[in-house]
């Protein structure tokens, strides 16, 4: 769809509102509705509607398949760091108040960071998701 | 670090999927990484079996949110038992998969692979470790849809369609959990499984808490594959790779059989359950149809690999037999089982996956000659089937045994004579598979077949000697599966 002009300018004024607000909901998520799941596919759609206008390849050599995939796995772990970290800690799995002296800020660290985990895998699952399939040859 | 013992188990083996996954050129460290994993999940599991011999039930507070409104991972003799049996067949299966896996996966899968395997590994032994209804719903989600994706990497094409019915059956199953859950929480305002047990008597006089029953019977049942609901299971196991056929038969459907004792024993209770639904009367032919049926079928069946998983779906009736006496001694005897036939049933597989490994499949057609080309795969085949037969000195034989005083407890002796019978059966299609590997010779394609390389044989001859070690040496199991009947009949303290 490159040839359409409205399409690429919109899409260009578009795209980086689309992913400032999916870190809006990403680091809102604990006051108001949203988290890392929704934020994750807000997030994702900014890449989908890019590569859509301007081409799967170029999508990829910004965010190569690879890349999609450790993040992934990375998310997940940094999600279960945090519960980790809590058990290191003295604490129980997930325990966020063993993280600092002020429980208030402590949860809300832990809050943040088991978001942010969420966030970075739903993102890149979705990202991987529309790759496979738009990676498909015809036949 | 006591403290934290009943979470490692799981914590351990989740946190090394993510780690797994990442590792896509290398196999081999994929592989490492993976037996790393489920080793250190079975030394946590065993320092944890001795720490509740010792000190009995321990709580354990997910987040530091104190239960009853937290996630509580509750470990007690009944399920610490089930977690050993879960991590000890996976930390088993580990340098077994090496070989195998490589031989049967593409190279560029494999880390997906074992990423899989150890989540399947984590959800299974989050089911069976915590005291949270909606957890167990989670982690059998999480265990359900890792198994499907292993499935379907079987090498044969019908290993897709067996998956798909998998998760199609499998899904139905959960969604029924999910709905007696709801329907409980609707009911209760708790989802702690020890606080639903006290508060359930008072308002289970009404439709909606007999209809959760009936849901969670229902959709624990199709994870077990009790029978008329084991559709799903004999495709799975035939057409899954060797290595996850052995993790799946020997885990998968106990932990769905351990959900269901702690519903009906613990949570609804004896009375519940037993007394004013009369679960013994749903339980029982089905358990006695799940017996025969399968048997006569798997007699009848020309892959090997097949023929016993319908055999699994015949033990599953075992172990509801047990259960549905609703005695002490029968819900021992299907604890006892449930360890038993695991073993068993892993040695089993094993065996038949250095056949896959050497001669490619496991029709008895190519299995015709293997017990010269491959004698000590089919000596371990041999000694674990006189187990799943249950021949004295065999696991197999103290089982039956232990089925069979349960059911003379209850003064139904010809019971007794059933178990005789059946056992028959077992007769029948082991020997199937021996004449065919014993009396025939050898397809013109195999008859350069060698014997499986030692990482295969080692695992699969410790559980075949595993099988005959504690069917001499009972004390060990017979008395956790006591203890462990007891705390389930017991209900929460």
């Amino acid at each position: 769809m490159n040839q359409y002009t409205v399409l690429r300018v919109i899409a260009k004024i578009m795209i980086p509102v689309i992913l400032l607000y999916g870190l809006y909901i990403q680091f809102h998520g604990e006051y108001s509705p949203g988290g890392g799941f929704q934020a994750g596919i807000i997030f994702a759609a900014g890449f989908v509607i890019y590569s859509l206008i301007y081409g799967l390849e170029k999508v990829q050599q910004a965010v190569p398949p690879v890349a999609v995939h450790v993040l992934a796995a990375f998310g997940v772990f940094l999600f279960i760091a945090f519960g980790i970290a809590g058990m290191l800690m003295g604490g129980d799995f997930l325990q966020y108040r063993v993280f600092m002296e002020d429980n208030h800020a402590a949860e809300t660290l832990g809050i943040i960071g088991i978001e942010l985990g969420v966030g970075i895998t739903v993102a890149t699952v979705a990202i991987a998701l529309f790759y496979a399939f738009a990676g498909r040859e015809r036949d | 670090m006591i403290d934290q013992l009943p979470a490692l188990p799981v914590v351990i083996t989740m946190a090394a999927a993510p780690l797994v996954m990442c590792l896509l050129r290398w196999p081999w460290l994929a592989w490492a990484t993976t037996t790393a994993a489920c080793w250190a999940a079975l030394a946590a599991t065993i320092a944890l079996l001795h720490h509740v011999l010792d000190v009995g039930t321990v709580s354990y507070a997910m987040g530091g949110w104190e239960p009853p409104f937290g996630i509580e991972y509750r470990i007690d003799a009944a399920n610490v038992f089930v977690l050993l049996i879960i991590a000890g067949v996976s930390a088993l299966i580990m340098p077994f998969a090496k070989r195998s896996v490589e031989s049967e996966i593409e190279a560029s899968k494999i880390p997906f692979f074992y990423c899989a395997f150890l989540l399947a590994n984590c959800g299974l032994l989050g089911v069976t470790a915590t005291g949270d209804a909606f957890n167990i719903f989670v982690f059998f989600e999480i265990a359900a849809i890792a198994s499907y994706a292993l499935i379907a990497m079987g090498k044969d094409r019908r290993a897709v369609m067996a998956s798909y019915q998998y998760l199609v059956m499998g899904t139905v199953g959960t969604t029924f959990l999910l709905i007696g859950i709801g329907f409980l929480y609707i009911m209760t305002g708790t989802l702690n499984l020890n606080d639903l047990a006290h508060r359930l008597p008072e308002v289970s006089d009404t439709n909606t808490v007999r209809a959760a029953f009936a849901f969670l019977a229902v959709g624990v049942s199709l994870k077990l594959a009790l029978f008329p609901l084991h559709l799903w299971l004999p495709n799975a196991y035939t057409y899954a790779p060797s290595m996850v056929t052995v993790f799946l038969s020997a885990t998968a459907t106990k932990v769905a059989i351990y959900v269901l004792l702690r519903l009906f024993y613990s949570v609804f209770g004896i009375e519940f359950s037993f007394e004013e639904l009369s679960m013994n009367y749903v339980l029982f032919p089905l358990a006695l149809l799940g017996i025969l049926i399968p048997s006569i079928v798997a007699v009848f069946q020309n892959n090997a690999k097949r023929m016993l998983a319908y055999s699994s779906v015949a033990n599953v009736g075992y172990i509801i037999l047990g259960i549905s006496f609703a005695t002490t001694l029968g819900v021992m005897a299907s604890m006892l089982h449930i360890f038993n036939h695991a073993i068993t049933k892993a040695a089993l597989f094993m065996a038949l996956g250095c056949v896959v490994y050497r001669a490619g499949g496991t029709s008895l057609e190519r299995m015709a000659g293997m017990g010269q080309r491959m004698p000590w795969t089919m000596a371990a085949f041999v000694l674990a089937g006189l187990s799943l037969i249950g021949i004295p000195l065999t696991v197999g034989f103290i089982t039956k045994w232990h089925l069979i005083l349960a059911s003379l407890e209850t003064g139904l002796w010809p019971i007794a004579v059933f178990l005789l019978g059946t056992s028959l059966l077992a007769v029948i299609y082991i020997w199937k598979v021996v004449e065919a590997a014993y009396f025939r010779e050898p397809l013109a394609e195999n008859a350069n077949v060698q014997e499986a390389p030692l990482s295969l044989l080692v695992p699969t001859w410790v559980l075949t000697l595993l099988c005959v070690v504690f069917g001499v040496y009972t004390p060990f199991t017979v008395g956790i599966a006591e203890t462990a009947a007891e705390t389930l009949m017991g209900g929460f303290l």
